[in-house]
């Protein structure tokens, strides 16, 4: 065997571990959350209750799925304007000026910032701005979380979009002008119809990050184990959950937590092969 | 309009009657918007730097860099007579560049040697669910990563959380950054530089060394300390995998603690806020350099 098949053979193996790496993360996620998945069935996806107390253990997961849908869609609902306004600044008022390139580093940066820091941010900063203004007693909450998981979002938003709204055909946008459009018809008739699957990507992409994010939204979200009932309602998260109880959860509460794991490792799973999806299809 | 000669103003609003004024505001109004929204996107990064360095920068001293965190106690104390918080962070940092050295150690030579394989199979079959498989690894949340470290390391492999569980982790996080960057940045090198090799019989071995990994080098850099500092700030996964430690530790089968790590830390205890900020403006200038300094390559690049 001489050296280039050896280095062909380490290169296909070695791509081995990627497969070794996803096959045995849902393997060991499924075979942790038996137990739990024995014990509680499909209930598990539909009940709300969640009581640790040793004799009545009851898990269900459905306070943690309804919270984290609540936040990541409201993160996404207060980042569409901010995330849309960025893309359109960097790739089309200003593309390819000093201010485009100046801005883009900046949110990159966004993207940079750890999510601890954002949590700090928002505890120290965001929440008593929040009560000092009156929106709520405490600060904590939906509201607060979804804010917070907005701004992590925004370069993951806006990222993408900036590729497919520059990529959007010269010509195109000349006719325009040529028959009389203002620059806003241009965007709203020409760039967008042209860009949208990419958009729209960007914004599913980002949308799967804002359901799996942890830290910073444990320390806004009040860590409460009930469905949220509005705005200002504090909740739980399913990445909460698991960070706060996974530490002296044993048994059947440490399986429901694995459940409640590879819960989201679906959900994130799905909603990013989603995005690509739509990627792939405008390739 | 009177008499027009070639002196009289035309208005173009008189000329199209269709509103064009309203639409032009429209048009302005919306440039506006854009740039107002835009503004508030990127003051975010003012805002957050802004605070940590003020909040601060007056616990930075030579103590912050070389002494253990103090005690609860102890820090409650320096605390109530006005001082400041005796004590550093020197576990935390030594902690996380441990963590860090050994996450890179695992996941740049497989994250290479990955890229190179989908690089040179880009239209296979199985190349392209590699792929996609990637991209899932990478969208999964760092909390599941951490879990499943804590069901493969913690529990079978150091029975105990570690240096080596926390490393794992961080690595599964890297290495889809690094697989991606490197097929990236091999795509650029222009095929006649390839064929050219090639054309001189250079062994298949010889061309991935000599040729591709050089002239790829400063993408592969780039995509390196993207996932570098990407991973640095992570705290949750680090939780369920190395816990923390009080002291510095290099036995990579004990816990062992991190710079975020200590952050949690600090902010569950009320007497340790003011080394909250102090370590949240380290964390973050490091993160930021390693930032600017891939920004700084990746424009530096020949092709």
């Amino acid at each position: 065997m001489n050296s280039d098949k050896i280095l062909k053979y380490v290169l296909f193996f070695a791509s081995f571990l990627i497969l070794l790496i996803s096959g045995g993360m849902l393997y060991s996620l499924i075979q942790g959350s038996m137990l739990s998945m024995h014990h509680f069935g499909w209930k598990f996806l539909i009940s709300s209750e969640w009581n640790p107390t040793k004799g009545q253990e009851h898990y269900g997961a459905l306070l943690f799925i309804a919270g984290t849908l609540f936040t990541s869609i409201l993160a996404l609902i207060i980042a569409l304007p901010m995330a849309f306004s960025t893309s359109l600044f960097i790739g089309e008022y200003f593309r390819n000026t000093r201010m485009a390139s100046i801005v883009s580093t900046l949110v990159d940066l966004l993207a940079g910032i750890p999510s601890i820091i954002y949590g700090l941010w928002g505890f120290y900063i965001l929440r008593p701005f929040i009560v000092s203004i009156g929106l709520s007693a405490q600060g904590y909450g939906i509201f607060t979380a979804g804010l917070i998981l907005a701004i992590m979002i925004i370069p993951y938003a806006t990222s993408l979009s900036n590729t497919s709204i520059m990529m959007v055909p010269n010509e195109l946008k000349e006719a325009a002008y040529s028959l009389g459009a203002t620059r806003l018809e241009v965007i709203w008739n020409v760039i967008l119809p042209n860009a949208r699957s990419g958009i729209a990507a960007s914004y599913i992409l980002a949308f799967g990050r804002a359901l799996g994010e942890t830290l910073a939204v444990t320390m806004l979200i009040g860590n409460a184990n009930i469905i949220p009932t509005g705005l200002f309602s504090t909740g739980n998260t399913m990445a909460s959950v698991i960070a706060n109880q996974f530490g002296e959860a044993s048994g059947l509460q440490l399986s429901s937590l694995i459940e409640i794991g590879l819960l989201l490792f679906v959900i994130t799973t799905l909603i990013n092969a989603a995005g690509k999806f739509i990627i792939k299809k405008m390739a | 309009m009177g008499i027009v000669n070639k002196h009289t103003k035309i208005n173009r609003a008189d000329i199209y009657p269709d509103h064009f004024g309203r639409r032009k505001f429209k048009n302005n109004l919306f440039l506006g918007t854009v740039i107002f929204f835009s503004l508030i996107t990127i003051s975010f990064v003012f805002l957050i730097i802004g605070t940590l360095v003020v909040k601060g920068y007056h616990q930075i001293n030579w103590a912050f860099f070389t002494q253990t965190p103090p005690d609860t106690f102890t820090a409650m104390m320096a605390k109530s007579s006005g001082q400041l918080i005796p004590g550093g962070i020197i576990n935390g940092i030594t902690g996380t560049l441990y963590l860090v050295a050994i996450a890179s150690l695992i996941a740049i030579p497989f994250g290479i040697l990955i890229g190179i394989y989908l690089y040179e199979n880009s239209s296979k079959r199985y190349a392209s669910f590699i792929r996609d498989i990637t991209d899932v690894l990478q969208g999964v949340p760092s909390i599941v990563v951490g879990l499943i470290v804590y069901l493969w390391v913690v529990v079978h492999i150091t029975r105990g959380y570690s240096v080596l569980a926390g490393s794992t982790a961080l690595a599964i996080m890297m290495l889809p950054l690094i697989i991606r960057s490197t097929e990236e940045a091999m795509k650029m090198i222009p095929d006649t530089l390839k064929e050219a090799a090639i054309a001189l019989g250079t062994p298949y071995y010889k061309v991935v060394l000599r040729v591709l990994i050089p002239t790829s080098f400063s993408g592969i850099m780039t995509g390196i300390l993207l996932a570098i500092s990407r991973i640095m700030g992570e705290t949750a996964p680090l939780m369920l995998t190395t816990l923390g430690n009080p002291a510095i530790n290099w036995n990579i089968t004990k816990p062992v603690s991190a710079v975020p790590l200590l952050i949690w830390q600090f902010y569950n205890d009320p007497n340790m806020v003011d080394l909250i900020w102090s370590s949240t403006l380290f964390l973050m200038g490091f993160v930021l350099i390693l930032n600017l300094l891939a920004k700084w390559i990746a424009a530096k690049r020949n092709f």
